[in-house]
């Protein structure tokens, strides 16, 4: 039970990369997402990759556990490899395959994407890794701020996505007991063609939609006993603080960016 | 201090034009100095009371008076601020992901500064007696332990008056038990007009004053001692005495008589073994 009520694949630790503000842990990665595309050779690529390896390593999370996380997407980095090995056509002709022409360009190519891809995802994974929901739920409000000023919802938003993240655990539960209550009158959830445990599920979902709206109704009752009233004039519990480690993180990623600039053709 | 501190008058609400008066013509007053409690069967009209107090809904006719503002919708986030509430279902009142943050809520809605906060969730959870449950999620906590980090948000933002609305309505015996504990401990530490609103008799013993409704009126205004004596019309409009009163008044009929009703099995158990010295 408690094992199934983990939110996201956060894995406590005190590492460096846990200690980091999520705000810094947010602009590093969304930069970086922007930077694999600047990388254009195997240097390049593989100073990134030494710094993807580096982070990964001192977030002192398994490996096998990242590696884990990746399983599903190994099919795509793949699928991709093979991709541009068939559909490039730079360099010379080395060999064929089955009367197809294999070029040298295409193996650089699809190797080249390939590690992309996987930067890609090994960097961002890191991010839910390494920050709980309810910390990036507190950075994406601080860093979409600004935007208040164009009336986005901010704050509006930043509740909505805390209060998913704590009745998240509450309506698993709650779905349990009305399977389990489903399942006592007769419903088969587990065997039977798709078509007829697809149906199965209607039962369950029905009451689940209709107590989740009664939830909401009685939340915001309570909300506005206690004295909820938007955003305005409110104060926060949870700060986030940039602190000198958040500083040398950003140095170091300066570094790697000039380094990649260096590397690259 | 012994002053008005709710007032009733001639207050009559219904949902809608085309439905029946939930309340009919209800007057009452509350003094700060005393605990009292709502009791009445499902659909007498009792949890209307509480979401009228605190502005919640608003009367159709009458008016109803808290510290001396009448409630209305300019008024409602400074009655907001004086009325705690504590509502029956322990889940969809639980705002925060963390207990901490719940009881944070409160006082982050009435911007106060985050050092005051911390402090104050620190002395309102030492209150109910959840101070080591701080970094707990809800799914972790029983429902008798989420009532009471409810009752520490309320007690955060110091109020004057706590409503707890059926709270123990959906607890298991040992929750029940647990609330009522701490309920009676903050009572004695706080300076604090508490009103409980229930259908159970063995919640309104330890209040000053009861108010009985039935069907949207005040059916009676009373002491819980008197009330426990009324059996059989409290039997009528669908309520029902605590054991120890039952025999107590089962014991009256065939003419022994004790001292007082009692209110509790204590209370019976002491009047019994007295008994036969004082005759």
């Amino acid at each position: 039970m408690a094992s199934s009520l983990i939110i996201g694949q956060y894995v406590p630790s005190q590492s460096m990369i846990h200690r980091l503000d999520p705000r810094t842990k947010m602009i590093i990665i969304f930069l970086f997402v922007v930077f694999v595309f600047f990388a254009n050779n195997f240097m390049s690529y593989g100073w990134l990759t030494l710094f993807a390896a580096f982070t990964a390593l001192s977030t002192k999370i398994r490996l096998r556990y990242i590696a884990k996380g990746l399983t599903p997407v190994w099919f795509l980095i793949v699928f991709t490899f093979f991709l541009h090995l068939f559909v490039t056509h730079e360099g010379d002709i080395l060999f064929r395959i089955i009367g197809f022409p294999i070029y040298s360009g295409a193996i650089a190519q699809g190797i080249q994407i390939s590690i992309r891809f996987f930067l890609l995802i090994l960097f961002t994974s890191m991010l839910t890794l390494t920050t709980t929901p309810i910390e990036i739920t507190d950075a994406i409000e601080t860093l979409l701020n600004p935007l208040k000023r164009f009336r986005f919802p901010v704050h509006e938003l930043a509740l909505m996505m805390s209060i998913s993240l704590r009745f998240i655990p509450t309506l698993m539960q709650e779905a349990e007991k009305i399977s389990k209550a489903q399942a006592s009158r007769g419903v088969d959830f587990k065997t039977g063609p798709i078509k007829d445990r697809i149906q199965a599920v209607v039962p369950l979902l029905v009451p689940l939609f209709v107590s989740a709206f009664k939830r909401a109704e009685e939340l915001a009752m309570a909300m506005e006993a206690r004295g909820y009233q938007g955003g305005e004039g409110r104060t926060k519990l949870r700060a986030l603080a940039i602190e000198r480690i958040d500083w040398y993180a950003f140095i170091i990623f300066t570094f790697v960016l000039t380094g990649l600039f260096i590397l690259r053709q | 201090m012994n002053q008005t501190q709710i007032e009733f008058r001639n207050v009559s609400f219904r949902y809608a034009d085309d439905q029946p008066w939930v309340l009919k013509d209800v007057s009452f007053t509350i003094r700060s100095d005393q605990s009292v409690a709502i009791i009445g069967h499902n659909g007498s009209g009792k949890s209307t009371i509480a979401k009228l107090i605190n502005g919640l809904l608003f009367p159709d006719e009458g008016e109803i008076i808290v510290h001396g503002t009448s409630v209305n919708e300019n008024t409602i986030w400074d009655v907001r601020k004086k009325v705690g509430m504590v509502f029956q279902n322990p889940d969809n009142q639980f705002v925060g992901t963390t207990v901490r943050d719940d009881v944070a809520f409160g006082l982050e809605n009435r911007g106060i500064e985050r050092i005051d906060m911390i402090q104050r969730i620190d002395s309102s959870l030492a209150a109910v007696r959840m101070k080591d449950y701080l970094l707990h999620e809800p799914h972790r906590l029983s429902g008798g332990q989420k009532q009471r980090v409810a009752i520490a948000g309320v007690l955060a933002i110091r109020p004057d008056v706590i409503i707890l609305d059926e709270a123990t309505a959906m607890l298991d015996p040992k929750g029940r038990q647990e609330i009522l504990t701490t309920v009676n401990e903050v009572k004695q530490n706080h300076p604090l007009n508490l009103i409980t609103i229930t259908h159970d008799l063995n919640e309104i013993i330890s209040a000053d004053r009861v108010i009985v409704m039935n069907d949207g009126e005040v059916w009676l205004e009373t002491k819980p001692r008197d009330l426990f004596t009324k059996e059989e019309a409290l039997q009528s409009i669908g309520l029902d005495v605590p054991f120890s009163a039952k025999l107590a008044n089962e014991l009256k009929r065939l003419n022994i008589e004790l001292e007082r009703t009692p209110l509790d099995q204590k209370e019976l158990l002491d009047a019994l073994w007295t008994y036969h010295l004082k005759t």
